[in-house]
């Protein structure tokens, strides 16, 4: 049995609040340089090299990336072995979202759906735990932008749509996004399961690093023949043409019922945040 | 933790930069000006704009509709559709890149005819609001989203000058310097969100 005090949760959070929103990952940034150089557009590379230069100002500097520091998305695996002392765990978390967007100077965006009123301090986060074995605890942070989230779209295919009806509704789905999404994108996929299952496993896909290949053989064909389809678009870096409209496709698949198929589509912008720690 | 790079990361650059060609314009805009200026075309904006995105735009649109006076002028003025985040000590703004612009759609026509004679943002606009930059002389220049630090270097004054109670949504007035900007859609309908994709789809 692993005993953690809540307040070294609180602590964790706040930081990585404030580094998810200012710093961008290796791989992002790697992806961003590769495709710096097949960009077609003259107009599409140099958005790609301002993308990169203001990453590099962002962490150099302590600026956030962007000013849409988005709602905090907590994901947490606790170990059965693991007891927690000192309060509650989810308040917890929600008491460091709290401290990080204050401390960090960062964009409180999270209201009232119906009165649209600022709750002023980005709480609550939306935390979604999985119990896992042993005792781990890993804490991800993953601040999501609205202008990618409002284009995803989760759609509840018949069995007849077939694998085809699901590539086209997933490549369509970009295209009608257009700019809005700030493409560059990253694509995440989550098939099968129930409809809250899809969409879990679509923005869990955005977590994997980018430029690392899907552990199961099918899907990574089908990631990478999507990338392709997606990048034909012409939409380019910010929508304004150019071969570069997404970074990644991932894909995440888990059984579903015989009467359907789920499909959910989680749009990220090539602002693809996210901070993590294990306690 | 993730996100380590090198600190002497020196980004690469491919192509031409903005600065060499871009046209150098000052904020607010002449009818004239707006007039010239072409979908594809880079621009390096400075002078004084507002800020304004969704709950702002309501307000004014109800303002206008009841004939009362807005608390600041519209008349020639560039509205940038953004939300900053908070300003740390020492700097006029937080990181301050642009909002998605079609939110701003349903209420863009209206303030046109009311002398607006820019909007920076990013995405696709409307057919209405196309047809009434085109009546009414303006131009609509897209921002790199997400690149809210790098055009933060680029505000010099920030000042709210109404609504303050809106918060990241409150108008404010920035002064800004060589800020760079492409025409995305112009006075006579052309559209880089169009025929950008066009020219590159496969």
């Amino acid at each position: 049995m692993k005993t953690i005090k809540v307040e070294d949760v609180t602590a964790a959070v706040r930081r990585l609040a404030m580094d998810a929103c200012t710093i961008l990952g290796d791989d992002v940034i790697q992806a961003l340089e590769r495709y710096q150089v097949t960009e077609e557009s003259v107009t599409g590379r140099e958005i790609l090299s301002r993308i990169i230069e203001n990453a590099r100002i962002a962490r150099t500097e302590k600026i956030p990336l962007c000013q849409d520091t988005g709602m905090a998305v907590v994901f947490v695996e606790i170990g059965q072995e693991v007891h927690f002392s000192g309060g509650g765990l989810l308040e917890a978390i929600h008491e460091g979202v709290r401290q990080g967007y204050r401390d960090g100077n960062l964009r409180k965006s999270v209201l009232d759906p119906l009165s649209r009123v600022n709750t002023g301090d980005n709480t609550p986060a939306v935390i979604h735990t999985e119990l896992v074995p042993g005792e781990k605890f890993k804490i991800t942070l993953a601040p999501k932008g609205f202008g990618s989230e409002n284009m995803s779209r989760v759609m509840m295919f018949p069995p007849s749509a077939g694998i085809d009806g699901v590539k086209n509704f997933i490549v369509q789905r970009v295209e009608e996004s257009g700019g809005n999404p700030c493409p560059p994108i990253v694509v995440g996929v989550g098939l099968g399961g129930t409809f809250e299952k899809a969409a879990f496993m679509a923005k869990k896909a955005l977590l994997r690093p980018l430029g690392t290949p899907n552990s199961d053989e099918v899907l990574d064909g089908l990631e990478k023949e999507l990338l392709e389809r997606i990048n034909k678009l012409g939409i380019g870096p910010m929508g304004l043409g150019g071969s570069t409209t997404a970074l990644a496709v991932h894909v995440n698949a888990y059984p579903t019922h015989i009467a359907s198929i789920p499909c959910a589509v989680n749009i990220q912008c090539h602002s693809c945040r996210h901070a993590e720690v294990e306690l | 933790m993730r996100g380590k790079y090198p600190v002497s990361f020196v980004p690469p650059r491919g192509g031409r930069t903005v600065k060499s060609e871009a046209r150098k314009l000052t904020a607010p805009l002449d009818e004239a000006v707006a007039r010239e200026l072409r979908a594809g075309d880079s621009v390096i904006l400075s002078g004084t704009i507002i800020t304004g995105r969704d709950a702002a735009h309501k307000r004014m649109t109800e303002l206008i509709i009841a004939g009362k006076q807005l608390p600041f002028s519209i008349q020639g003025e560039v509205i940038y559709y953004v939300g900053p985040t908070p300003a740390p000590p020492g700097r006029p703004i937080g990181a301050a890149g642009p909002t998605t612009s079609y939110r701003m759609d349903a209420y863009a026509p209206l303030l046109m005819e009311h002398g607006l004679r820019g909007m920076i943002g990013k995405g696709r606009r409307s057919e209405e609001v196309k047809q009434a930059m085109m009546r009414w002389g303006a131009v609509y220049f897209a921002a790199i989203g997400g690149t809210g630090a790098l055009i933060s270097k680029t505000i010099k004054e920030a000042t709210v000058v109404a609504w303050e109670e809106l918060g990241p949504e409150a108008v404010r007035r920035l002064v800004v310097e060589d800020l760079p900007l492409i025409v995305a859609t112009d006075s006579r309908g052309g559209d880089l969100y169009v025929t950008g994709p066009e020219a590159f789809r496969k």
